[in-house]
């Protein structure tokens, strides 16, 4: 029962959250709505028993990406959205094919057999399910090599980001100098 | 007891709320939120899987998701930089010279 | 045993000779084109006289077989030859005549540009016509047959340069390919009937057939297409439109092809498939009529005709007449046996025209002839010859076969025997109304205008008198021909005198009989009873009608002699008074022009509209091109996806994706 009310507010937040981001005009609006779907997904990872997952939501999503959004708005000064024309497509074919398929697969999901798992905070479950300890063994162990090409993939993103962001003078600069 | 596709169904919300997005703001930003809420809604949908089968590797996979996904927010955040500084605007209706 | 006569090196010797002729001949001198071109020629006619000789020891028919053509379920064709006493008399008759105007060709094109072209033309129409008369098959006959109706338009339109001379090369195979078109079905049904193109086997089969009742059945239809195709190769009504006009070619050619060969074709064809006429008797009722008025329609034309050769032109067609009458009324002996004199004296008759021709220096029209038979004794001469032989005067060539087809003509219906009477009075009228106005009276005196002045006023376009192409030399003055054209001249003449003598007693058609054998079958189809017995019963109305015969040649001789040698004025007076009918004959009834209003402007005009604008513009190019701008079209319309709007790519996403998951869903839900 605390299952499912849990499940229900902080899923409602979450689509709250989500339609926000879709009402709101200003972007650092959109984003802090954001961030509210980011907190309450957290909550939905921990009544899963994904202790570590919900807990790297929050630091790195919420806390770093997140932010990252908010500083690049306030860097360029974004401002509220002005009209522009926008595509047809999107609009007629877009929304509606969207819709449809949620539709679809919603319909599909409630259909099936939706098997009751058993799901929940309970000591037996957290004890073998999803701790930091868990994922480590599994990270270290079988996908170690995914491991390791992420963390070249942040590095070189990291590199591309600085070159892409900083000012042309500067790059040039440093060719100069290099 | 919850069925997992209470989950699945949340996650589905996500993802068309995030395409939906996609589709009708103008602001690049904006549209890049909507891709992390996409990502966002498919994770939940990993973690659910990982919980009813209980693998583990599922929330792994996560794990990898959240990391591109960073990757991808610095560089594309870096591009947006880049884009505003020639374009001077952040309509993306306006950066349409990928055009016949 | 009957020794291989290797028959298909005749036909392929010229060929060889055309083929190095055409090849090398650019490079060869006049000398060695012709000693190439009568090599080659005068060879097959070496080979013929050899099978000749031989003849009493030969069992004929005779056919070898060279190799298999078509092969196609029950029906084959074969590469074979085929020699009978009828192929024999057209073997030596083609060689002959044809060695001899090769001979006479080469004094005569001389001058001309393009000797090699013209031998290579010659040699080529020899071996078709070869092909043509020794083939075995109605298939290998037909190749010879257009193969002739190919060579005839090249040497036609041997000097192409003139709009007039490739007019007539193109009329005269256009024509021809209406004839050949006749022949095909003819050819189809054949095939459909007896699923063979041999002769010896389409004969067996036609043999025990009855003589069909009037119109019906097949084998009249055979006959009366064959019938046609043989009325555009011989020129007879209404496909004989192209002969006159043909006079453009070379004289050689004129008188090897459209007098003593190719035009025979058709006779020959008709003879040859005599089993089949002889069992549709509409159908010989129909090609005797048409013979009967050829004969006389060209006839007339040819009394009002001023140019040379444009005369003997009508008079070919009119004497393929007399031929076709014979056919028509199952004498076919009597038809071959007419063929083979008038090769000689109308090959004669237009050799002789070219040597006058090339005497007075490329004039053709005879009203500025004259007196020439003092200045070119040898030509006068043989051409007296000639004209003699044709007005059936005996005891000279065409005596005996005309009076032959007169006598047959008479036993099946005196109409045509009155008709071909007439005719031949006309005919002795217009050929000495030609001898006079050529031979006798003043030569005009056309100046000594050298060949210069000649070729000048032509092509400044003026109507200059009716010359051949660049006939003059640096010559003036009128002069015999050389040796080399004489000789042939000669020859004929022997010929036209002797050559009727062979059918004497009957020698010749007893020569023939074997061919013709189941002629007995024919005549019992006519009104006017067995052939044979009515000439045993009234000896006496033979030797008259023969009389009869030979005074309305001789009154034709007079009426000549009359108004154009005694009275020169009358003429044009009589030419004045009948003014309606006279110049109906002299523009040759208007039949050209009747042909152009109801034919030719019509297909031209559907073919300018309906065909090119409507169909190849209209259709064929609409289709090409409306593809190719519908495929712009798409594209254009399509290229407005790539609008540069992010959203819209993305919206294109969001469909596609929506359309994959929907399917997959569906299939998931499909299966149980």
């Amino acid at each position: 029962m605390l299952h499912l009310t849990l499940f229900s507010v902080f899923g409602l937040i979450c689509v709250a959250g989500a339609v926000n981001l879709l009402l709101q005009r200003h972007p650092i609006n959109s984003a802090l709505s954001l961030v509210v779907v980011m907190g309450s997904l957290a909550v939905e990872y921990l009544l899963l028993g994904a202790e570590f997952v919900a807990a790297i939501q929050v630091i790195v999503y919420a806390g770093a990406i997140m932010v990252l959004f908010v500083f690049v708005i306030m860097l360029l000064n974004a401002g509220e959205e002005e009209h522009s024309q926008g595509s047809h497509v999107a609009w007629l074919l877009g929304i509606p094919g969207v819709l449809a398929v949620t539709v679809i697969i919603c319909w599909a999901l409630v259909r099936s057999e939706g098997t009751a798992v058993a799901l929940g905070v309970t000591r037996e479950a957290s004890k073998a399910f999803g701790n930091a300890a868990d994922i480590s063994q599994l990270l270290f162990h079988q996908f170690l090599l995914p491991f390791e090409i992420t963390s070249i993939l942040v590095l070189i993103a990291i590199m591309g980001a600085v070159v892409l962001a900083a000012p042309p003078e500067s790059v040039q600069e440093t060719k100069r100098e290099g | 007891m919850l069925s997992l596709s209470y989950y699945l169904v949340l996650s589905a919300i996500l993802f068309a709320c995030g395409v939906t997005g996609f589709l009708i703001k103008r602001n690049i930003i904006t549209i890049f939120m909507s891709i992390e809420l996409m990502l966002n809604g498919v994770n939940l949908s990993f973690v659910a899987f990982a919980a009813k089968w209980h693998a583990l590797s599922g929330q792994v996979f996560v794990f990898f998701v959240m990391v591109v996904a960073a990757a991808e927010a610095a560089v594309g955040l870096a591009i947006i930089i880049a884009v505003f500084r020639t374009r001077q605007t952040l309509n993306i209706d306006q950066v349409n010279l990928l055009k016949l | 045993m009957t020794p291989n006569l290797h028959l298909w090196i005749i036909p392929l010797l010229p060929l060889a000779g055309a083929a190095i002729n055409g090849l090398l001949g650019k490079r060869f001198s006049r000398r060695t084109v012709a000693a190439v071109a009568l090599g080659f020629c005068g060879t097959a006619f070496l080979m013929a006289l050899w099978i000749a000789a031989q003849f009493s020891s030969l069992s004929l028919p005779y056919s070898e077989t060279l190799a298999t053509w078509i092969r196609s379920g029950r029906f084959s064709v074969d590469f074979a030859f085929y020699l009978d006493q009828l192929s024999l008399v057209m073997l030596l008759v083609v060689t002959g005549v044809g060695f001899l105007i090769h001979i006479y060709s080469v004094g005569y094109m001389w001058e001309e540009g393009g000797y090699y072209r013209f031998f290579s033309y010659l040699n080529l129409f020899m071996f078709f016509m070869l092909t043509l008369v020794l083939a075995s098959n109605y298939l290998l006959m037909f190749i010879g047959w257009e193969g002739v109706g190919l060579a005839s338009y090249l040497l036609i339109g041997f000097f192409f340069l003139r709009d007039s001379a490739a007019a007539a090369g193109k009329k005269a195979f256009i024509v021809n390919r209406i004839g050949d078109f006749g022949f095909l079905i003819a050819l189809f049904l054949i095939i459909q009937h007896f699923n063979s193109l041999d002769f010896q086997r389409v004969f067996a089969a036609v043999q025990p057939y009855a003589p069909e009742a009037t119109g019906a059945g097949f084998l009249t239809a055979i006959a009366l297409l064959l019938m046609v195709g043989a009325c555009g190769k011989s020129a007879q009504i209404p496909l004989y439109v192209w002969l006159p006009d043909a006079m453009e070619g070379p004289t050689p050619v004129s008188a090897l092809i459209h007098a003593a060969t190719m035009v025979t074709a058709g006779v020959y064809m008709v003879a040859r498939s005599h089993m089949i006429f002889e069992r549709a008797p509409s159908a010989l009722t129909v090609v005797a009529i048409i013979g009967t008025l050829t004969a006389f329609f060209a006839a007339t034309i040819g009394i009002a005709q001023t140019d040379i050769k444009k005369v003997l032109a009508y008079s070919t067609i009119s004497q393929l007449g007399y031929m076709f009458l014979a056919c028509g009324v199952a004498a076919f002996s009597a038809g071959i046996f007419h063929l083979m004199t008038h090769a000689f004296f109308k090959g004669l008759l237009f050799l002789a025209a070219g040597s006058v021709i090339h005497a007075v220096g490329g004039e053709q029209d005879m009203r500025r002839m004259g007196g020439l038979r003092k200045k070119i004794p040898w030509t006068f001469g043989t051409m007296t010859i000639a004209t003699i032989a044709i007005a059936g005067i005996p005891p000279f060539a065409g005596f005996f076969s005309k009076d032959e087809i007169l006598w047959r003509a008479y036993e099946a219906n005196w109409i045509y025997w009155l008709v071909g009477l007439v005719t031949a009075f006309i005919t002795s009228f217009y050929m000495f109304r030609l001898w006079f106005m050529t031979f006798f009276g003043e030569y005009p005196g056309h100046g000594e205008a050298s060949h210069g002045d000649d070729v000048a006023e032509w092509r400044a376009g003026a109507p200059a008198p009716h010359t051949s192409a660049s006939h003059g030399h640096g010559h003036s003055g009128i002069h015999e021909s050389p040796k080399v054209m004489l000789v042939p001249l000669v020859i004929l003449a022997a010929l036209s005198f002797v050559g009727g003598w062979v059918g004497i007693h009957h020698g010749f058609d007893n020569f023939l009989a074997p061919v013709f054998e189941s002629s007995a079958v024919a005549a019992t189809t006519f009104q006017g009873g067995a052939a044979t017995q009515a000439r045993q019963e009234a000896p006496g109305l033979e030797t008259t009608l023969m009389v009869v015969s030979v005074a309305a040649g001789v009154l034709g001789f007079l009426l000549a002699f009359l108004l154009y040698n005694r009275k020169p004025e009358l003429p044009a007076r009589i030419a004045a008074s009948a003014h309606g009918l006279y110049s109906a004959v002299a523009n040759k009834y208007w039949i050209d022009e009747l042909y152009a209003w109801i034919f030719v402007k019509p297909l031209i005009a559907i073919s300018g509209v309906v065909f090119w604008r409507g169909i190849d513009q209209g259709v064929i190019d609409a289709t090409l091109d409306g593809s190719a701008d519908t495929a712009r079209e798409v594209s254009d319309n399509l290229r407005h996806m790539q609008s540069g709007n992010l959203r819209s790519y993305a919206g294109w996403v969001a469909i596609g994706a929506t359309a994959v998951i929907a399917y997959m869903v569906w299939v998931g839900l499909r299966t149980p």
